[in-house]
């Protein structure tokens, strides 16, 4: 079996339709109990996710839609404004363009380039098995602590005017005068924050390149396929359901940035704004200048942002991602 | 040519000379050591840092103090704000150990419904479950936010705990989920017949038989909990109640002192357990997400 877990989601959804179907109940009285009792302990089982979900999934995000078309501050009622709020931030918000330009850079930027330097060493990983054990944890303990405040202070230290990084390039007569402060800098610096994380991706697709049958490249080798070829015409179709999915997380991942980018510029999302990202912006408009109604919008955005992005990568999947068991 | 062999999946090619295997061997392994010198070296930086006056933050970038002090371990064992470090530490594993407990209990149990009981609704609340592993939490935080400071638990941990026990990670509960689905179903069927009913079987089979991956969940609850910045940042004010990143705050903020020691030194005594963790619980961690994740 080499289904991933996207695969699976679907199936296993509709095999839960299908079991809810099965389990409709038929005209013996006996059984008809029987399935009630059933019903009765599958929502025993799910009553603390059951209230998680009502409660703190779908109740919020009808209340926030709500107040997205509000003005609220807390203290008022909510004032319904319609769609002023959307308005707003596309016509007289230079701030939030700022802010949802350099998050749409860092997203679509940033998650290609990581999922690339996944991919490789996982690849220099699977190379040979003696020793990569040791390897595989170093490179993984970064993506574990990736989003904690203590490391977003180094990586400030680390890329700050003469820190290790500029001493390092200046060595090679590169001088750029620290990244942090350099409006220019300050977002693929965070792209290599992100970057720096790959542990995580690497560790799935080391799963998927596992078990890609050897007799596929033995025969590609056979047929006088080059290491490119095969690599394009056998490695990438066959790991295509875990990169779909790795983009997947990824993508919406990267959307959340919040922490480094709050750390790094001192919750001012300085350099001139180009650490503003759309978290950081939205938390600054709800929770310091109290606009809960527009914070509640630009949340909404986000929202339709990655809902197209994720319906785009679903109706593409089936001209790039091959499941095993399908014929092509 | 070594570095083409290297750019496939690293399929030994078949039958190849003895030395330009072991040559290739070498390229490997020099290539995974100076991968391993970039990753690690901001991690060794931090510990090393931690030795180094202040007044050499500015000349010294290098890894290596010039006058090792423990001055900076001296002065964050303090604390800050009128809070000793001790007190944030508390705060810190309060935080993180209610939510493994919140965690591991309400998602072993939403996961054994969607596993293993058969009733109404089950695809559609599968599905609905699912959706929300793919949903983004700015659209959940503002309200979430109004509700607990209309029912006064703003600055209390109410808000940061009670989501846990509600099974709020999706990731968790279809991890779990995938677990149990590999588990053979005669072994409830024998229960069933004994008479047994689900409370039963979740108790005394299902669990014992998931605890790799309650494991894998529990580890990754603790150290997300551990780091997480912008939960505590909303509810949570008054700095008794911070745990340790916010506390990391405090030095950060204070850019007029700048005192550099103490904040890189506060970061480190912060990431320390999550570190050892690491170490300790690699296997599971690593393994745990690789192979759960890609079980059919």
């Amino acid at each position: 079996m080499t289904t991933t877990s996207t695969r699976t989601v679907v199936t296993a959804a509709a095999r839960g339709r299908r079991r809810s179907r099965a389990a409709a109940p038929p005209a013996r009285p006996g059984l008809k109990r029987k399935t009630l009792r059933e019903t009765l302990a599958g929502y025993a089982f799910l009553l603390p996710w059951l209230v998680g979900f009502l409660g703190l999934t779908v109740g919020p995000m009808a209340y926030s839609l709500y107040l997205s078309f509000t003005s609220y501050n807390l203290f008022t009622d909510p004032r319904w404004i319609g769609l002023g709020n959307y308005v707003r931030m596309f016509t007289d918000d230079p701030q939030f363009v700022q802010s949802a330009t350099i998050t749409l850079v860092y997203v679509i930027v940033g998650t290609p380039v990581k999922l690339a330097a996944a991919l490789a060493v996982a690849m220099l990983l699977n190379y040979r098995d003696g020793g990569a054990t040791f390897f595989r944890s170093a490179f993984y303990a970064p993506s574990l602590i990736g989003a904690s405040v203590s490391v977003a202070i180094v990586w400030r230290a680390m890329f700050n005017t003469d820190g290790p990084v500029d001493t390092t390039l200046s060595l090679f007569g590169i001088e750029l005068g620290g990244w942090v402060g350099n409006v220019d800098l300050v977002v693929p610096m965070m792209i290599l924050l992100a970057v720096w994380q790959f542990g995580g991706t690497m560790v799935i697709f080391l799963a998927g390149l596992k078990q890609v049958p050897k007799e596929l490249y033995e025969a590609a080798e056979v047929d006088g396929a080059g290491p490119f070829r095969r690599f394009r015409a056998v490695t990438v179709p066959m790991l295509s359901p875990v990169i779909f999915f790795n983009l997947l997380l990824e993508l919406i991942g990267a959307f959340q940035v919040f922490a480094s980018a709050y750390i790094i510029s001192n919750g001012s999302g300085g350099p001139a704004g180009m650490t503003n990202f759309i978290t950081l912006y939205l938390y600054k408009r709800g929770f310091s200048d109290g606009q809960f109604g527009y914070a509640a919008a630009i949340a909404w955005i986000v929202l339709v942002a990655v809902g197209v992005l994720a319906f785009v990568l679903f109706r593409t999947q089936r001209s790039w991602v091959h499941y095993a068991g399908e014929d092509r | 040519m070594t570095a083409t062999a290297l750019i496939t999946t690293g399929q030994q090619p078949p039958r190849r000379r003895l030395t330009r295997r072991t040559s290739q061997t070498i390229v490997w392994f020099v290539a995974l050591t100076a991968i391993t010198l970039v990753v690690i070296y901001p991690l060794v930086w931090l510990l090393l840092s931690t030795f180094k006056p202040n007044a050499e933050f500015g000349q010294n970038p290098g890894l290596l103090p010039w006058a090792p002090t423990i001055d900076n371990y001296l002065k964050v064992v303090e604390g800050i704000a009128g809070v000793p470090l001790w007190r944030f530490y508390a705060n810190s594993l309060i935080l993180a150990v209610s939510a493994v407990i919140g965690t591991v209990l309400s998602s072993a149990l939403a996961a054994y419904a969607f596993a293993r009981v058969r009733f109404r609704g089950l695809g559609v609340l599968f599905t609905a479950m699912i959706g929300t592993l793919l949903l983004p939490f700015h659209v959940v935080i503002i309200p979430q936010y109004i509700w607990f400071q209309k029912l006064g638990l703003v600055d209390t941990f109410v808000p940061l705990i009670l989501p846990k026990f509600l099974a709020t990670e999706a990731f968790f509960v279809f991890l779990i989920v995938q677990f149990i689905r590999n588990i053979p179903r005669d072994m409830d069927e024998a229960a069933r017949i004994d008479g047994a009913g689900h409370a039963r079987i979740f108790w005394s089979i299902i669990l014992p038989l998931v605890k790799p991956a309650l494991i894998t969940c529990a580890i990754f609850t603790f150290i997300w909990t551990w780091n997480d910045f912008l939960g505590p940042l909303l509810y949570l004010n008054s700095p008794e109640n911070y745990p340790l990143p916010i506390a990391l705050r405090l030095y950060n903020d204070q850019t007029s002192t700048s005192d550099y020691g103490a904040t890189v030194t506060a970061s480190f005594v912060a990431l320390v357990p999550v570190l050892l963790f690491f170490i300790v619980f690699q296997r599971f961690l690593v393994d745990g997400v690789a192979t759960q994740g890609l079980k059919g």
